[in-house]
């Protein structure tokens, strides 16, 4: 119904663009990840998620700006910013 | 609240914001509080900017770009409907900018707490017009420049105390917080959604772009502006002020200003006169 609306009228939560091609450098986990969750909290993205079973975050680079929040508020700087390899989505 | 507490769910994502923006930082912080059941009016600025894009609406609920002096009044007419249809569980919210709220904003925003509809108003305080160009607004602190306060002509009257503006409505509740504080702000969005009445929080959001700083000391920027005491956490209840929040380790104000462009023009001796009025400070609310 909502679609019916004319205008400039769209569903909430529509998000056709992802933001990942806005930079190079993606944040990397190569230290040991503490779960303490400040990364997560901090990401202006929403692109940090929690792997519960593993007790460490993981990244969602089609959705991060490579601000480096995240690197920086680590506190055991498990968190590095670099080029993603090859072959993983960027 | 503790982190792990926090809800996992994301209903904002994908805007168009800057890298290291912290404003929808504090807008997604915001959401994870409020959760679904909630209507966002935003105005003109950085986060309608950055969330309007047709037909993307990284918003996950619904959301009105409404006229920049009409937050407020939007709130009380919103606040009012769903008064109407017994829906008061709804989360009605304003997200607007400093602009949005100390200049442009203000008389509706008065007007509105006068009413008394139940609303949560919350500025995003990144002291100045960033999306346009950043022009100076009557949230831009002293001694900083601007597109409009250039170089030597930098902003030379104080930063408006709206904390206290709002207060003197006999506001139920109103907060200042700032991002690099996440659960504290938090708390404070969680207290105002639970008062039946207007409801005030003001919280500061560094501007990597504005402000002059790297993306990445977004988080480190809010915490300095905080510990040197250029930004207080405060709370208005029940007609009494009180610091919600006090940094452990004073830095001396030189450090803030170092750590971004738009202070570098002022000199030792302006620099020395800011850290003395700061610290000649009383308590929170006094004059």
């Amino acid at each position: 119904m909502r679609e019916s609306i004319p205008g400039p009228v769209s569903k909430a939560g529509t998000v056709p663009t992802k933001m990942g091609s806005w930079s190079t450098i993606k944040p990397v986990l190569e230290g040991k990840c503490n779960f303490c969750l400040l990364c997560w909290i901090f990401c202006p993205e929403g692109a940090i998620s929690q792997d519960e079973a593993d007790r460490k975050v993981l990244f969602d680079h089609d959705y991060c700006k490579g601000c480096g929040i995240c690197a920086k508020e680590c506190p055991t700087k498990a968190i590095q910013m670099a080029e993603p390899e090859a072959g993983r989505a960027g | 609240m503790k982190l792990k507490e926090v809800s996992k769910e994301e209903l904002y994502r994908c805007s168009y914001g800057c890298a290291g923006c912290a404003s929808v930082l504090a807008l997604r912080l915001t959401l994870k509080v409020l959760g679904e059941n909630s209507v966002f009016v935003v105005p003109a600025g950085c986060i309608s900017t950055v969330s309007a894009y047709y037909p993307q609406a990284p918003f996950f609920v619904p959301m009105t770009v409404m006229a920049f002096a009409a937050t407020a009044a939007a709130l009380s007419g919103i606040s009012a409907g769903f008064k109407r249809r017994g829906r008061e569980d709804i989360h009605v919210v304003g997200f607007a900018g400093d602009g949005g709220t100390a200049d442009i904003g203000i008389q509706a925003l008065s007007g509105a707490i006068d009413c008394g509809y139940k609303f949560i108003y919350i500025c995003y305080d990144n002291e100045a017009y960033m999306n346009t160009g950043i022009q100076r607004s009557g949230l831009t602190p002293y001694g900083a420049t601007t597109t409009t306060t250039p170089g030597r002509c930098f902003e030379n009257r104080p930063k408006k105390d709206m904390l206290r503006i709002v207060a003197d409505h006999g506001i139920p509740y109103a907060a200042t917080a700032c991002i690099s504080y996440p659960l504290d702000f938090m708390r404070k969005v969680e207290k105002a959604s639970k008062i039946n009445g207007p409801t005030y929080i003001q919280v500061l959001v560094p501007c990597p772009t504005g402000w002059g700083f790297a993306p990445d000391r977004a988080i480190e920027l809010g915490r300095m502006a905080v510990e040197s005491g250029m930004w207080n956490l405060l709370e208005f209840e029940n007609g009494e002020f009180h610091t919600t929040y006090t940094p452990r380790h004073k830095r001396p104000v030189a450090e803030y200003f170092e750590a971004q462009t738009r202070f570098r023009q002022l000199s030792p001796e302006q620099v020395e006169a800011i850290q003395r009025e700061i610290d000649s400070r009383g308590a929170p609310g006094s004059s």
